[in-house]
């Protein structure tokens, strides 16, 4: 039984859906790129709090590879990382164990603008300003 | 000073309100002590030996007067009524209670400060050459690009947990005052054919553990593509920066074992994908930037001719630079007296300096990488009447340039990576080179000291470096000499370390060697290093070889 933040709410998942392709930290995410129209969701996975390597893979399937499915950030996922995971182009969070879903759906609204381009905003705030 | 719009200071608001809630989930026992440190650093919060120790952010060293002041009120309420200003060109105060650093950014964030990315592994404060925007020698304000890169790494939502810290530098000048073969990635302002503005970008330096000078990974970059390629090279970074081990995880690891060619080859792969996307620089924004800093208004004026003789022309010669405008001068207040712990000031000497940048400078000031304060737009008709009430505040010691102008970390008295002790050798070595006539007859010497390999204090990159080590307990020092900032050199260990109580002496017999040896006074210490090497050196401070296999035997039975 996992806690999922998705489309906003918080679910509880009995076991991960069958289809979901897991991506490791140290994977290239460019070795599914010719597959990436028939995936449906995939999992990159954190190994510790401080490892951001899955950052730039998320960002690599959003904007290199065009990747439209469900992209959901697991392992050491906690309320701290949401709000970068986010705009990284991840939609869907398993929390790791202990964290507090309700504190974690505060997350999100951290900040309400960034200086940079993500995902969630392509255009950096110096084109908005 | 670049003035905050309604979105920076949001930001920065935003940013306490999480970090108090950070912290009060860890004072209820809701985060772990490791999460909470990896969260605290990036917020500037260390846990040092004694107390926390909170570091706070001077982006590229640019400072205000009110600023200074809230430094000095938080000095005084939150912590011992000092503070202590960092080779990173920040503020560190030592003993501020974990409880109260939230009450205590709020404060900092009235006066649009920070101590955001202070630590951690994240991109950590830009800097850059102190005399930006005033120097002759200038080819671009290095203070507008620090500010966009200010603004492109903070909270950098892809680039905030990086495999270690992540340091730039800008130097916006001809001569390299920002010590950018030094940095993870240095930028060098340069202007091509056509006169556009670009950057020479050199990356993998850094000194540490394994000090290492880095490389131009690619010679010209267009000012729009600043930001896309920083992108690109963090990128690789991010993705393939060793984890596994804490002291191979910078990134001049990874140029070294990728090798340069391969490096700049991914680097530029990566750019390729991002060149000329929505990241891309436009001309409005830096004129933006531009427009939110404050310039000074300037009077015509004419220069004033130089004092010939007396302390305030020994203070002049050593302390006041050249500045771009006629009749007006930079001066650099030192914060090296003897007696007092390098780059340290109290909250009175930081409000009596504010008044003074208030009087004398426009209300601005810079804090120098060497951990001193500079003034950089004086009345040259003003400098006698200022540095008489700099020198009521001790702060006119005519230093600059000078051995006892010693950068130094604050070494075991309070950091608990430290091996060994530095403020006390700092101290010892500024009392043995008291007369002034000596130290000026001995000219230009960078003499910087670090209290373990870290390196905070520089040591690799003075012409003297002094590194802190411990054996079996016991705190022992090793001599470097021929380190040069820029042209970036590192040092050569001399020999076996010292004792505390014979530093001193060992410093005593390199300058009389120095001072032997040169060809004339414009030779400079590190200069004739350079040219003799470092053996006569060696043999005046251990004796002869078969001597120094004595010394090695007497420091073995010592340790």
């Amino acid at each position: 039984m996992a806690t999922l933040i998705k489309d906003g709410s918080i679910v509880d998942e009995a076991s991960p859906p069958p289809d979901l392709v897991v991506i490791e930290a140290s994977d290239d995410p460019g070795a599914l790129a010719a597959t990436l129209d028939r995936i449906k969701a995939i999992a990159v996975r954190f190994p510790a709090f401080g490892d951001g390597r899955g950052y730039s893979i998320a960002r690599l399937l959003r904007e290199r590879y065009g990747y439209r499915g469900e992209l959901r950030a697991v392992g050491e996922v906690a309320r701290d990382h949401l709000y970068f995971m986010a705009q990284c182009g991840f939609d869907a969070f398993e929390l790791r164990a202990g964290e507090d879903p309700q504190e974690a759906l505060a997350a999100f609204n951290d900040f309400g603008d960034g200086y940079q381009a993500t995902v969630a905003r392509p255009q950096p705030l110096f084109r908005r300003r | 000073m670049y003035l905050y719009d309604g979105i920076d200071q949001r930001l920065v608001d935003e940013r306490v309100a999480q970090f108090r809630d950070q912290t009060r989930r860890f004072l209820a026992g809701k985060l772990s002590e490791d999460d909470f440190k990896a969260l605290r650093l990036r917020n500037g919060l260390y846990i040092q030996r004694y107390a926390p120790m909170l570091r706070i952010a001077i982006p590229y060293g640019l400072l205000s007067s009110t600023q200074l002041r809230k430094l000095a009120d938080l000095a005084r309420r939150y912590d011992r009524g000092y503070g202590h200003f960092s080779t990173r060109q920040n503020l560190q105060l030592n003993w501020p209670r974990l409880e109260d650093v939230p009450e205590m950014l709020a404060e900092l964030a009235t006066v649009q400060m920070h101590a955001i990315q202070t630590s951690g592994n994240c991109v950590r404060n830009v800097t850059t050459d102190q005399f930006a925007g005033v120097a002759a020698d200038e080819i671009v304000d290095s203070f507008v690009w620090c500010e966009l890169i200010r603004q492109w790494s903070t909270f950098n939502p892809e680039f905030s947990y990086l495999p270690r810290k992540f340091k730039i530098a800008v130097n916006g000048a001809a001569a390299d005052r920002a010590a950018t073969f030094v940095h993870d990635i240095g930028l060098h302002a340069q202007k091509d054919a056509a006169g556009e503005i670009g950057f020479r970008v050199i990356v993998g330096g850094g000194l540490g553990r394994t000090p290492i000078v880095g490389q131009i990974v690619r010679e010209f970059l267009p000012w729009r593509h600043l930001l896309t390629y920083l992108d690109a090279i963090l990128r690789v970074y991010n993705r393939h920066g060793r984890r596994d081990n804490i002291n191979k995880a910078r990134i001049k690891i990874l140029v070294k074992e990728r090798g340069i060619e391969r490096f700049r080859e991914e680097v530029e792969t990566e750019w390729a994908h991002l060149r000329d996307g929505p990241a891309t620089l436009i001309e409005e924004e830096v004129r933006r930037v531009e427009g939110r800093f404050t310039r000074p208004a300037y009077a015509a004026l004419a220069d004033v001719a130089l004092p010939q003789q007396g302390p305030f022309a020994a203070w002049h010669r050593r302390n006041v630079h050249a500045h771009k405008r006629p009749g007006y001068a930079a001066v650099t207040l030192s914060l090296k007296k003897t007696g007092v712990p390098p780059g340290d000031l109290t909250a009175d000497q930081m409000d009596a300096v504010a008044g003074l940048a208030e009087r004398y400078s426009f209300g601005e000031l810079r804090v120098t990488h060497e951990q001193n304060l500079v003034f950089a737009d004086v009345r040259q008709d003003a400098l006698e009447a200022l540095w008489r009430e700099l020198r009521a505040l001790g702060l006119a010691t005519p230093n600059i340039g000078l051995l006892t102008n010693i950068i130094s970390c604050p070494g075991g008295d309070f950091c608990s990576l430290a091996n060994a002790k530095s403020i006390p050798v700092a101290e010892a070595i500024q009392r043995c080179f008291d007369d002034l006539d000596y130290l000026h007859d001995i000219g230009e010497l960078d003499l910087n000291i670090s209290g373990c390999m870290n390196a905070c204090g520089h040591h690799h990159v003075g012409h003297i470096g002094i590194l802190g080590v411990d054996k079996n307990g016991e705190e022992w020092y090793q001599i470097e000499i021929g380190g040069n900032q820029a042209p970036a050199a590192l040092g050569r260990v001399i020999g076996p370390a010292f004792a505390r109580a014979e530093v001193p002496d060992v410093i005593e017999r390199l300058i009389e060697t120095y001072l032997e040896q040169r060809d004339s006074d414009a030779e400079r210490f590190v200069d004739v290093v350079q040219r003799i090497g470092i053996e006569p050196f060696k043999t005046r401070v251990y004796g002869h070889p078969d001597q120094r296999r004595q010394h090695r035997r007497r420091s073995l039975a010592a340790a």
